[in-house]
């Protein structure tokens, strides 16, 4: 017979270990709120709104906001086209040098992001390429391209051997079968990856310190902030918002791409 | 004939031109890109920086990687591995229930509820992480205020008055920035030993226990060793994570430095990029060593 | 009549692989053709340099007289019913039925009134709206039809169409399949490893083994009078006797159903009895020779280890030309 019910002592370790990974994060919800603005203290001697509307009028803020998603959005679509074009010639054939391909969409991931941010660094300064807009992107879209890869190759190879063959007995060419049974079928598993793509860039601060320069993103400004504090309260606004942010591309990725067979967010 | 059907055409009778225009772009990129990076930053890291004028003097040398091996660049490499090392045991512990119970209890509504409970965290910022634990572990913050209300505050301070791992309080410590360490690492241990053990069918578990093992026995002889290669594959996660990180260390704990700390300060401040690239080097090494140490362990097949 | 589907000398080798190995079939236009032979053997390899989804390695396909070597899959006049049915599943049934003639470029309400045709056709009328995994296996082998159907093939090719259904809907679509290839005069050209099926629908039969064909013809050829050892023993389960038993120049196969008990004849010892319903199974050895008798309802069952004689018709008994 067997138990379907767990021992007390697991249902305990395995319940406290998910509350361990999730207060940390509800507790900023808090301090968002909290009136004292020099210090963390707990609990905050009162509530207020009034450091949402002090974020709201803080240009730097905006600025830094803006860069963040000007960046992820050309990352993402750098990594979608470069992701979907490896899982699709990965997925079709075995070919010679097929597993070095896979390593490499995955070692920048693999690597720490410290090693992906210095190495572009060295090559800038060795290449004499100023830091800029693009040198941010060619980061993001480095990192990136694994993510939308591992949502695409999985399903990629579902829909490759016999609906290919299918589509063409049905008279279908190369560009229609692509268009018809290819591009549906593989939709949701590449919207999925574009928005894990987006949020991974929107959060990144590791690669971008070494390629940024003077240029803030969202996160380089939170980090001068987690440095050397200015107005503590409008960070705790800012973090809020970005934790909110965030979960929504990644719950709209796992929605996308539930009941199949990977789900999304193996690749981070 | 249409200009599609013509190129299709084309590309059916050579699958191997098809295969290369699409290989083509990543590939490129990649291989430019990553790869042309990673031979500069090794490019680098044989090149010194000449000590009165602070510029790159582009020659050959070894002379930097000797600049690691002095007792100050030294102690950094060791007090980022014994770092990696207890992060990764801890997270192994604390990962183990939680991967266990989401692979073999977790039904319907609680396997969404746990697929979810472990992918948020993973996914979302990085830095608001680290930030909810410089409130958690200020002087002022929720958990001293815990130990008081408790009246434990003495126990708090008896444990910061020890050397080594206490501080003036837990977010100057080493303690801190061990705990962080282990939170923000703790998704990437949970996920690859949730997926080994998946892989065991409910029936062995109970093979074992119909064999006359004790629950513990069962645990030891047969979980332990099946959920083996999740742990390994999770272990490369937080130890390669841990030695590269720079932002934990900055923000949660003593002034020591670690190795990507080093790695930060030597390439912003002080312009020494070659040193900077010599450090970023160790991390390669170490983890080289790790990964061909865990594939013989058969640690892949989990990933 | 004019030839269908000719191969000439036809290879395909993957590798090391010899998959297909030098085969030479004409199928005539109209005909019901089998392809016979354990997983392997190079039938499915041969349907699929059919389709286009191979090319051969050496030889010359030609359909209806035409070399196709350079025509991709969908320039040929065949269409393909596939093993797992391959069904579009972001479509349901009417788009999937009707996608050959929106390519074609059929205006939307002629290919739904196709489809809905083809539909009623293979007797799932009004079923155009639902999804495929909605669908039974036995609902998605029929849309699988319509789907190739609905193009007017001059070939359908089928791969194993039958292969994951239960034995009841097998033998319902057996029929239903038969009576389909009359009714349209399309030529079939049907891959199986099951050789009651092959038997029961096609009217030539292909046996392949190892990448060759080793005996084509008609069914009742193929069962009773099997050329080379091999087809003895795939199709059904000949009795392979060596000439000593039998007194012939050669060795020879004989059925099971025309193994008799009788009073004199070849001496056996009975090995093993099975009762099967219809008939009883015996299993006999004749001086270290395995033979397996198979005896109709109401004959005397002997017991386990009783000496037994056997006998048979000569025109039953049928000379092989290979060897042992």
């Amino acid at each position: 017979m067997r138990s379907d019910r767990a021992p007390l002592w697991l249902r305990i370790a395995a319940g406290g270990g998910l509350l361990f990974l999730h207060l940390p994060i509800l507790l900023i919800f808090v301090y968002a709120f909290t009136t004292e603005e020099r210090t963390y203290q707990w609990p905050p001697p009162g509530l207020t709104l009034h450091w949402f509307g002090a974020a709201w009028n803080r240009p730097d803020i905006w600025a830094a906001l803006g860069l963040s998603v000007k960046v992820a959005s050309i990352s993402t679509v750098i990594a979608l086209v470069l992701g979907t074009l490896c899982a699709a010639a990965v997925s079709r054939s075995r070919f010679f040098g097929r597993e070095v391909i896979s390593l490499l969409v995955i070692l920048p991931i693999a690597l720490p992001g410290i090693i992906t941010g210095i190495s572009l660094r060295s090559a800038f300064s060795l290449a004499e390429i100023p830091f800029s807009f693009w040198t941010i992107v060619l980061g993001h879209a480095t990192f990136c391209v694994v993510v939308v890869y591992n949502n695409a190759v999985a399903r990629f190879r579902r829909v490759s051997g016999n609906l290919v063959e299918a589509s063409m007995d049905l008279g279908a060419n190369a560009f229609q079968t692509f268009r018809f049974v290819i591009l549906p079928n593989i939709a949701t598993a590449l919207l999925a990856g574009g928005m894990l793509a987006f949020a991974l860039s929107f959060d990144e601060v590791i690669v971008t310190t070494f390629t940024a320069g003077q240029q803030q993103t969202l996160p380089i400004w939170m980090l001068e902030e987690l440095v050397r504090p200015r107005q503590r309260p409008v960070t705790n606004v800012v973090a809020m918002v970005v934790v909110i942010v965030t979960f929504l591309p990644i719950l709209g990725a796992y929605y996308l791409t539930r009941g199949t067979d990977t789900v999304a967010g193996s690749g981070k | 004939m249409t200009a599609a059907g013509r190129i299709s055409d084309i590309l059916w009778r050579n699958p191997r031109l098809l295969l290369v225009l699409l290989i083509t772009p990543p590939a490129l990129w990649l291989g430019i890109i990553y790869l042309g990076a990673l031979f500069a930053l090794l490019a680098q890291s044989f090149f010194s920086i000449d000590e009165f004028s602070g510029l790159i003097r582009y020659e050959w040398t070894l002379k930097t990687y000797g600049d690691l091996l002095r007792p100050a660049n030294f102690d950094i490499i060791r007090r980022t591995v014994v770092m990696a090392a207890l992060v990764t045991v801890a997270s192994a512990i604390i990962a183990f229930p939680i991967a266990y119970f989401a692979a073999r209890y977790a039904r319907g509504r609680w396997k969404a509820v746990f697929y979810l409970g472990i992918m948020l965290p993973l996914w979302s910022s990085y830095l608001v992480k680290v930030y909810s634990w410089k409130l958690i572990l200020a002087k002022e913050g929720i958990l001293s205020w815990a130990f008081e209300t408790l009246h434990l505050t003495w126990l708090l301070e008896g444990y910061l008055a020890i050397p080594l791992v206490g501080g003036n309080s837990l977010s100057v410590s080493p303690t801190g920035t061990f705990i962080v360490f282990v939170y923000v690492w703790l998704p990437f241990m949970i996920l690859p030993i949730q997926a080994a053990l998946e892989r065991v069918p409910a029936s062995m578990v109970e093979a074992a226990g119909d064999l006359g093992a004790t629950p513990a026995q069962t645990f030891r002889t047969v979980l332990l060793p099946l959920a083996l290669p999740g742990v390994i594959a999770g272990s490369i996660f937080t130890f390669s994570l841990t030695l590269g990180d720079y932002i934990i260390p900055q923000i949660i704990g003593t002034s020591a430095r670690f190795i990507g700390l080093a790695v930060y300060q030597y390439q912003g401040t002080a312009g020494n990029i070659p040193l900077a690239a010599a450090f970023a080097i160790v991390p390669i090494v170490i983890m080289g060593l790790y990964l061909w140490w865990a594939k013989r362990q058969g640690a892949f097949d989990a990933l | 009549m004019s030839i269908a589907v000719s191969f000439q000398g036809v290879a395909r080798h993957f590798g090391a692989v010899r998959a297909v190995d030098g085969v030479d079939i004409d199928i005539a236009e109209g005909e019901f053709f089998a392809m016979l032979g354990p997983s392997g053997s190079g039938k499915t390899t041969c349907l699929r340099l059919i389709a286009g989804f191979e090319q051969p390695t050496a030889g010359s396909i030609r359909l209806f007289g035409a070399e196709v070597r350079d025509l991709p899959p969908y320039r040929r006049a065949v269409n393909t019913v596939f093993q797992d049915y391959a069904l579009f599943p972001h479509l349901n049934v009417r788009d999937n039925v009707a996608y050959g003639l929106m390519i074609a470029g059929q205006p939307r309400a002629a290919r739904h009134r196709a489809a809905e045709e083809a539909l009623e056709m293979v007797a799932l009328p009004g079923y155009g709206a639902r999804k495929p995994s909605e669908l039974s296996g036995g609902q998605r082998q029929r849309v699988a039809l319509a789907r190739a159907l609905v193009n007017k093939p001059r070939v359908l090719l089928l791969d194993e169409p039958l292969g994951a259904l239960d034995l009841k809907l097998r033998e319902a679509m057996q029929d239903e399949l038969k009576s389909l290839q009359r009714r349209l005069g399309i030529t079939f050209v049907f891959v199986t490893h099951d050789q009651g099926e092959a038997l029961s629908m096609a009217d030539r039969v292909a046996v392949f083994n190892e990448g060759r064909i080793v005996q084509v013809g008609a069914p009742e050829d193929i069962y009773y009078r099997p050329e080379v050892p091999f087809v003895a023993d795939f199709v059904g389960s000949s009795n392979i006797l060596p000439p000593a038993l039998t007194g012939l120049p050669r060795i020879a196969a004989i059925r099971p159903e025309a193994v008799r008990l009788a009073g004199t004849g070849l001496r056996a010892t009975v090995t093993a009895a099975s009762f099967l319903g219809a008939a009883t199974r015996i299993t006999l050895d004749a001086g270290g020779t395995r033979l397996t008798a198979l005896l109709p309802r109401g004959a005397a069952r002997p017991e386990v280890g009783a000496a037994v004689h056997l006998d048979w018709d000569a025109a039953d008994l049928h000379q092989m030309a290979g060897g042992a």
